[in-house]
C-alpha cells in the first residue's frame, strides 16, 4: 500500500481538529507526506463532522473517498462515512459505535485510556498515540510534539497527555504486533523539508509577500481565516486588519486605504462579495487597484456556508456595473496559491485593476505539505509617482496607464472621482471625452493579456483526450490521470481563468474529445471558453453536492466518458 | 493663508441658485484658509448627492466615492495616511439614509476625521423625496399624503453612541458656523457637523424664515462635557438648537490605536515587506 486514508468522524467540539493538527505534524516530522482535508457541518456543537489525513511516502494533495482507518467519536460517525467504508476499512472505536457495522471492527475505549492517563480529555491524545503507532512513528516524535503543544498548559498536563498518547500507541503495536493492522509506507526525508500549511496559510503569506497592508473584511466562512491570519500579523507585518460592519464598508475602506497609497485587500465570500460589488465597478471607474479574495462556499444566497463549491466564477467574471478591465485568478497548486496571491498585488497596482483571487472551502481549509517558498530574492516594485503641481490623476496615455499619484506625496492634487470624470479627476458630462476615458481604461486590458500566467499541461503533449479543470480541482485531476495512466489523456489547468490565456485555442484544437471537471452544476468554465474562443467542450464532470472531487470519482466518471478499461 | 488657494476658478457649479450650499462651500474654504490647512494635504471625501459635489469645487485631493459610503473610505485615508486631513462631507440622505450603518460604526470607530452633513430634510438631485430628516406630514412626489416617519435624529444618535464631537450648526449664519467647523476640524477624532441649510427648489416648508424661527445657540454656560444635558438639547426637536453640544475625549482617534504603528510610525505607502521576518514565518511552517 503506498498510502493510506484515516478519517476521524465525530461531533463538532469533540476535538477532531486537534487530533489532526497534532497528528499531521507528528507524521511529516516522522517523515510522510501528509494531506488533510475537512467537511464540517454549519455548527459549533454537535452533527457530524470529518477530516481526512492521507499519508504517503509521496507527495499527496487531493481528497480520496476511500477510507483506511476509520475513528468513529460518536454513535452517529460510522453511518455518516458508510459510503466510504470498504469491506477492508479498519474501524477503531468505542464498542457501543462500532458494533454491527461494516469493515473490520476493533474497540479501543479511547475514553477509558484517558482516564486512566489521568483525564478523559486526553481522549484525543490516545486517538493521536494509536494513529501514529499504527504507522510505526518512533515513539519520541510524538512525544515531543505532544510536549510541545500542551506547553502552555503545564507539566501535568503534558505529562498525562503523553502517557495517554503512549496507551494508545501500545496498542496500536499490538495490533501490528498480531497483524491485524499492516501499513508499510515509507518514509521520505523530503517530506521534513517541506512547509505544512493550509490553503489560508497561502493565501495570507501570499499577501504579506505581495505587500498587502491593509485588509478591511466582515467574516464569512470559509474567507475568515484570512482576515484572521493578517489580522494575528498586524505588528510583525505592519498590516492595518479592521473587521467592517459591512461588506459594502469594507471594500469601500480598502478604496481609500488604496486611494492614500496602501496596498489593500478584502476577503469575503459570495454573499459578502455580491455586497461588494457596486465598489468593484467603484475600483473599475477610480482605476485605483484592489485584491479580491474570494472564497467560493455553495449558494444562491446563504446556500450551504461551510462547504465547498466552484460556483462564483461567472458571477465574479460580470460582477460590477459598466465596462472595466479585471483580472481573475485561481490557484490550485500550492505554490501558484501563494505566488498568485502575491502578485495578485503586483498586477493590481501596475495596472490599476481589481484582481479577483478565487479560492474554495475545500482549498482552503486543507493542509497540504508543500515545497519551500524562497522569498529571499522578492522585492516589490513601487508604481506610486510623486506627484507635481499639475499633475492630473487620469492623464490620457498611450497605453491606457496614467501615473498614479496619491495625496500627500508631492505637490500636486489627487483627484478620484465615481462619475465620469475629466484628466483631472473632475466631475463631467463631456461626451467626447468620455469615449476617450472608456477607451483608456479598456486599453489596459491589452496589457493585461501580454501577462496572463498560462495554463499547465500534465501529460502527454500528444493526447487525444483534454480534461480541462480550473482552480481547486488541480492536485484532484492530477491525481486521477496518473490513476488512469492513458497516454492520450493529459489534463489542462487553468490558474488563471480571465483573460484566458491565447493559447487556449491551440491547446483545445488538438484535443478529438474534451471533458471539463467542475465543482459547479452549469459547467460556468466551458461557458467561459465558449465565450471567449467559441469552441464547445464535449463532455462535463459536475459535482455541486458541496464536496470536493474524490479522485475515485473522477477516474471513475474520466473512465465512463473514454468508455474503456484503463488500467 | 489667502482663502484663493482653493478656488476652482472657472467652473459651472450644479446647485441651484440660492442654494444654501453656496455660502457652506465660502465658509468652508474660509475655515481651511484660517486654519492654514493647505489643499495638498487636506483630502475632500464625498458621496453622492448634490451637497456631494463640494469636492469638484473646491481646490483639494478629493475622494468622491459612492452613495452613502463616503465615512468608510474617510476613515482608510486617515488611517494609512495619519498626516492628512481627511473631511468627509455629504448630504442628509447620502450620511444618515444610505450610509446610516457606516454613521454609527464610524462614529464607534472614532478616526479623526471631519464629518459635514449637509442638512436640508429634503433630495435634491432625485428631485424632493423626502430623506431621513424630512419632518412628520411634509408633501413630496412620493409621499403625498406627507411623510409619515420618524425623523432620523443624527445628534441624539451620535451622542448616545458617545460621539467625540457633535455640533449642529446652520448655513447662513456664518461667522458661528464657521466657528463650529473650525473646533470640529481641530478637534482629535470623530466629528460630526450636522449643517442644516435650505433647498430653494424642493422644500418649501424647511425655508429661510423657518429656519430662523426654530433655531437658537446654545448659551455660553452649556457644558459640551455633559452628556445627558446634551442629549437632552438633542431631542428637543420643537426648536433646533445650534452650537457644539458634546464633546467626548476620552477615546483616543482610531488611527492612533492601530497595532500596525506600534513599531513604524510611517504612513503605509512608505513601508516595505520585511522579507526576512517573512521567511522566518514560513521557515517555521516546516514544523
Amino acid at each position: 500500500m503506498k498510502d493510506i486514508s484515516i478519517v476521524l468522524c465525530g461531533e463538532a467540539g469533540q476535538g477532531i481538529q486537534t487530533v489532526e493538527k497534532i497528528l499531521v505534524s507528528v507524521l511529516k516530522r516522522s517523515g510522510y507526506f501528509v494531506f488533510a482535508a475537512r467537511e464540517f457541518m454549519s455548527r459549533i456543537r454537535g452533527g457530524s463532522n470529518s477530516t481526512e489525513i492521507r499519508v504517503s511516502d509521496k507527495p499527496v494533495n487531493s481528497f480520496v473517498e476511500k477510507i483506511d482507518v476509520l475513528i468513529p467519536l460518536d454513535g452517529k460517525a460510522v453511518d455518516h462515512v458508510k459510503w466510504r467504508i470498504g469491506e477492508n476499512t479498519i474501524i477503531l472505536g468505542k464498542k457501543e459505535f462500532i458494533q454491527g457495522k461494516s469493515g473490520k471492527t476493533f474497540e479501543v475505549p479511547f475514553i477509558e485510556l484517558a482516564k486512566e492517563a489521568g483525564n478523559k480529555l486526553y481522549a484525543n491524545t490516545v486517538t493521536v498515540g494509536l494513529l501514529s503507532g499504527m504507522l510505526s512513528v518512533d515513539f519520541s516524535h510524538t512525544k515531543d510534539f505532544i510536549s510541545d503543544f500542551f506547553k502552555k498548559k503545564g507539566k501535568e498536563i503534558i505529562k498525562g497527555n503523553v502517557e495517554a498518547a503512549k496507551k494508545g500507541y501500545e496498542i496500536a503495536e499490538k495490533l501490528v504486533k498480531e497483524n491485524k493492522i499492516d501499513f508499510k509506507i515509507k518514509k521520505n526525508e523530503k517530506a521534513k523539508d517541506n512547509s505544512l500549511v493550509s490553503g489560508t496559510d497561502l493565501v495570507s503569506l501570499g499577501a504579506i509577500a505581495g505587500g498587502c497592508n491593509f485588509i478591511s473584511s466582515y467574516p464569512m466562512s470559509p474567507s475568515t481565516g484570512v482576515l484572521t491570519f493578517l489580522s494575528s500579523k498586524q505588528e510583525e507585518f505592519g498590516i492595518i486588519a479592521e473587521q467592517a460592519e459591512s461588506e459594502i464598508s469594507a471594500i469601500n475602506m480598502v478604496l481609500g486605504a488604496s486611494y492614500a497609497g496602501a496596498r489593500g485587500m478584502v476577503t469575503t465570500s459570495g454573499g459578502g462579495f455580491a455586497l461588494m460589488v457596486e465598489g468593484l465597478s467603484l475600483a473599475g471607474i477610480l482605476e485605483t487597484p484592489v485584491v479580491i479574495h474570494l472564497a467560493q462556499r455553495p449558494g444562491p444566497a446563504t446556500g450551504l456556508p461551510t462547504r465547498s463549491e466552484q460556483g462564483d466564477l461567472l458571477f465574479a467574471l460580470f460582477s460590477g456595473h459598466g465596462e472595466f478591465p479585471r483580472i481573475i485568478f485561481a490557484p490550485g497548486k500550492t505554490e501558484d496559491i501563494f505566488n498568485l496571491s502575491r502578485i495578485a498585488f503586483d498586477l493590481a497596482d501596475k495596472f490599476q485593476v481589481p484582481v479577483i483571487i478565487m479560492t474554495d472551502q475545500y482549498l482552503l481549509d486543507s493542509s497540504f505539505l508543500t515545497p519551500s517558498i524562497d522569498v529571499s530574492k522578492y522585492k516589490n516594485k513601487k508604481y506610486i509617482v510623486k506627484t507635481y503641481k499639475g499633475y492630473k490623476r487620469y492623464k490620457l496615455t498611450k497605453n491606457g496607464i496614467s501615473p498614479r499619484g496619491i495625496p500627500g506625496y508631492g505637490r500636486g492634487l489627487v483627484v478620484v472621482d465615481s462619475d465620469e470624470h475629466d484628466e483631472e479627476g473632475h466631475i463631467t458630462e463631456d461626451l467626447d471625452f468620455r469615449i476617450k476615458i472608456v477607451d483608456k481604461r479598456l486599453k489596459k486590458m491589452d496589457l493585461i493579456k501580454k501577462e496572463i500566467e498560462s495554463p499547465e499541461l500534465i501529460g502527454n503533449k500528444n493526447y487525444k483526450t483534454l480534461v480541462i479543470g480550473w482552480g481547486s480541482t488541480y492536485y484532484g485531476i492530477s491525481e486521477a490521470l496518473k490513476r488512469l495512466d492513458d497516454r492520450d489523456i493529459a489534463l489542462l489547468h487553468y490558474r488563471q481563468v480571465y483573460p484566458l490565456h491565447p493559447d487556449t485555442e491551440k491547446y483545445l484544437a488538438k484535443a478529438k474529445k474534451t471533458i471539463i471537471v467542475e465543482n459547479n452544476a452549469t459547467s460556468q468554465f466551458a461557458r467561459l471558453i465558449k465565450m471567449e474562443t467559441g469552441i464547445h467542450i464535449d463532455k462535463s464532470i459536475l459535482k455541486y453536492n458541496g464536496l470536493p472531487f474524490g479522485v475515485e470519482e473522477i477516474v471513475k466518471e474520466v473512465r465512463k466518458i473514454e468508455k474503456k478499461e484503463v488500467g | 493663508m489667502d482663502t484663493k488657494i482653493f478656488d476652482m476658478g472657472k467652473i459651472d457649479i450644479a446647485w441651484c441658485p440660492g442654494c444654501g450650499n453656496f455660502s457652506i462651500l465660502k465658509i468652508l474654504k474660509d475655515t481651511l484658509s484660517d486654519l492654514d490647512i493647505k489643499p495638498e494635504g487636506l483630502v475632500m471625501v464625498s458621496g453622492i448627492g448634490q451637497a456631494a459635489k463640494i469636492p469638484h469645487y473646491l481646490k483639494a485631493n478629493a475622494f468622491n466615492g459612492l452613495h452613502g459610503r463616503a465615512l468608510p473610505p474617510a476613515t482608510a485615508i486617515k488611517a494609512v495616511n495619519r498626516k492628512l486631513v481627511v473631511i468627509a462631507e455629504s448630504g442628509d440622505g447620502d450620511m444618515y439614509g444610505e450610509g446610516g450603518n457606516h454613521f454609527l460604526h464610524t462614529i464607534r470607530r472614532n478616526p479623526d476625521i471631519t464629518n459635514i452633513v449637509h442638512n436640508n430634510m429634503v433630495y435634491g438631485l432625485t428631485k424632493g423625496q423626502a430623506s431621513p430628516t424630512s419632518m412628520q406630514g411634509f408633501k413630496t412626489p412620493v409621499q403625498p399624503g406627507g411623510v409619515i416617519l420618524e425623523p432620523f435624529n443624527p445628534l441624539a444618535v451620535a451622542i448616545g453612541l458617545g460621539a467625540s464631537f457633535v455640533s449642529r450648526a446652520y448655513s447662513d449664519d456664518i461667522k458661528e458656523t464657521k466657528e463650529i467647523i473650525k473646533k470640529a476640524i481641530k478637534h482629535k477624532g470623530y466629528a460630526l457637523v450636522d449643517l442644516l441649510h435650505p433647498c430653494v427648489t424642493f422644500n418649501k416648508f424647511n425655508n429661510r424664515k423657518w429656519f430662523k424661527e426654530h433655531t437658537y445657540y446654545l448659551k455660553e454656560e452649556h457644558d459640551p462635557t455633559d452628556r445627558n444635558k446634551a442629549f437632552k438639547k438633542a431631542t428637543e426637536i420643537d426648536k433646533l438648537a445650534l452650537g457644539v453640544f458634546y464633546i467626548n475625549k476620552a477615546n483616543k482617534p482610531f488611527e492612533e490605536k492601530l497595532v500596525a504603528y506600534r513599531k513604524n510610525k510611517k504612513p503605509m505607502f512608505e513601508r516595505e515587506v520585511d522579507f526576512e521576518k517573512l521567511e522566518n514565518l514560513i521557515e517555521s511552517k516546516k514544523g
